[in-house]
């Protein structure tokens, strides 16, 4: 799905939402924003620093995470492996620093260690930490992909459709952690199809259709704007 | 004793080959099937240079440098590649090198091979040198036993980890994939190249037909029968094979029979290999407990 004259800033706090029907463009901005997909043509700012053209990992390395649509736990290592291996630009991923400064490392994976805990709990998946991946639940896959990007220690999260697919309950841990982590002063950025939650989560909203922007604002005002019933109901005189 | 002590250098020999290709497929995910090329450019690396003068403790060395020069001028084209198209790579590399070997007469002698490596000069020549070169082997595999198990266990290790499971994960999380890969593809063929030295200096003598394709199958066995993914996995695999292989020798096939059964041998491998990816694929040692 192409994306074509898509032009908007993200201020330096807060929860945005990203909405749209189905194949509007949302997935494939995110693409873009973060480096999986090229840009044929304009620019993607992050933090006053160019960005499009950087490989997905730079991106990532400076504090633009991302999570995926499609919820992907790494299947074959545990909660505790996944959260310590999302940690950014560590000392023991270097060969040279294994052998030649194992203290540094070792001290390093403690503090790793010591962080992951922290997030497990902030989680509630303390008592998971042993568990491979594979075996969770979904909606637990998906607090451990959210957990993943906090390890990252990321500045800005772009979260594809967290709350799809995981029950009432889970949803409303979810959203008490977003707005938590919000207030930490992450600057979150979502697509979400559960609109009365990004009605209450989001401070802004952007609307997609057919690959454009066709609306910025409020929640309350996009339920007014006659672009946005039309993307979603189709026409006026359909809708009536 | 003399047969043992030549079947557990084999076979240890084959622990350090079985290690460093589980390295890239065990825990990178990478299927390299070209990986006895490193074998091989470390065998005759050492061998040459053994040949034209220079200590053996040295040649080896250069040997393995050498497979590490060409694992890494390998990866970076090679990597670019995903999944099968790597492994197809490979398979190409793995014979490109041994028709270098096969044609290039004035460096390598061809399909006449080299006779007459000789042994680190104080290890003794001959059956004599066996126990001595054993230990050597043993030391040797130790010592590749532990630096990979604190690879692997390490951060490295775990981001390795993370980029067999998930490439676009380990993206996201700033992972430089390209050079995760390519760093494990250079260390693999760096211990294959000593795996190769090793082998050179043993058998005293290398032709081309001992790098083929048979070879890398072979080690593949190793690694997937023993677990891959684990420390211990290749080297289990390693010695079961080799031991396995060893006592095919003593099965009483009629001497008219043998061109008929001989081939079974790589049929039997190839055979068993498929069944294990099918049964069994995390080997006798898996990685994580079901």
């Amino acid at each position: 799905m192409a994306v074509k004259e898509v032009s908007f800033e993200l201020g330096n706090a807060g929860i945005t939402g990203l909405v749209g029907p189905n194949g509007s463009g949302k997935t494939t901005l995110f693409h873009l924003i973060t480096g999986f997909y090229q840009l044929d043509r304009g620019s993607v700012y992050f933090r006053d620093q160019l960005i499009s053209g950087l490989a997905p990992h730079r991106i990532s390395q400076m504090g633009l995470v991302r999570t995926f649509q499609q919820t992907r736990v790494l299947p074959f290592m545990s909660v505790l492996e996944t959260l310590m291996s999302a940690s950014p630009n560590q000392v023991g991923e270097r060969l040279s620093s294994i052998f030649l400064r194992p203290r540094a490392v070792s001290q390093a994976e403690k503090e790793n260690m010591e962080r992951a805990k922290e997030i497990l709990e902030f989680l509630r998946l303390t008592t998971l930490a042993d568990q491979l991946a594979s075996r969770l639940s979904f909606g637990q896959q998906k607090l451990l992909e959210l957990g993943r990007v906090l390890m990252s220690r990321p500045q800005m999260i772009l979260l594809d459709e967290p709350t799809a697919g995981i029950n009432p309950t889970l949803i409303r841990q979810l959203v008490e952690l977003l707005i938590t982590l919000s207030d930490q002063g992450i600057r979150i950025f979502l697509v979400e199809h559960n609109m009365p939650l990004v009605a209450e989560v989001c401070q802004e909203i952007l609307v997609m259709d057919s690959g454009s922007l066709i609306f910025t604002g409020a929640p309350s005002e996009a339920r007014q704007n006659a672009r946005v019933i039309e993307a979603y109901l189709g026409s006026t005189d359909h809708a009536a | 004793m003399d047969y043992l002590i030549h079947i557990l250098i084999v076979a240890l020999i084959y622990a350090i080959f079985a290690i460093s290709l589980n390295l890239e497929l065990g825990y990178t995910g990478l299927y390299n099937f070209g990986h006895v090329a490193f074998f091989g450019i470390g065998a005759y690396s050492s061998a040459l240079l053994s040949l034209g003068g220079l200590p053996v403790s040295l040649t080896m060395v250069i040997g393995m440098v050498f497979a590490g020069i060409a694992g890494g001028l390998l990866a970076i084209p090679a990597l670019r590649l995903s999944g099968d198209y790597f492994g197809i790579a490979t398979l190409a590399f793995g014979e490109m090198v041994r028709l270098f070997f096969l044609n290039e007469r004035w460096l390598t002698k061809g399909p006449m091979g080299l006779p007459g490596i000789p042994r680190p000069s104080w290890i003794g020549q001959g059956i004599a040198g066996l126990p001595m070169f054993l230990l050597l082997c043993a030391l040797l595999t130790l010592i590749v036993f532990l630096m990979v198990r604190r690879l692997t266990t390490a951060p490295f290790g775990r981001a390795l980890k993370v980029v067999r499971e998930d490439e676009y994960v380990a993206q996201a999380l700033g992972k430089n994939v390209l050079s995760l890969k390519i760093r494990a593809v250079t260390v693999g063929s760096v211990l294959a190249g000593l795996a190769g030295a090793l082998w050179a200096h043993y058998i005293t003598y290398i032709s081309p037909s001992d790098f083929t394709l048979n070879e890398t199958i072979l080690v593949l066995l190793c690694v997937v029968l023993g677990g891959r993914g684990t420390n211990w996995g290749p080297i289990l695999g390693a010695v079961v094979i080799i031991f396995f292989q060893e006592s095919l020798r003593f099965l009483p096939i009629p001497p008219d029979l043998g061109r008929f059964v001989a081939p079974l041998q790589g049929i039997v491998y190839g055979g068993t290999l498929v069944f294990l990816m099918l049964k069994r694929p995390e080997g006798l040692l898996p990685e994580y407990k079901a």
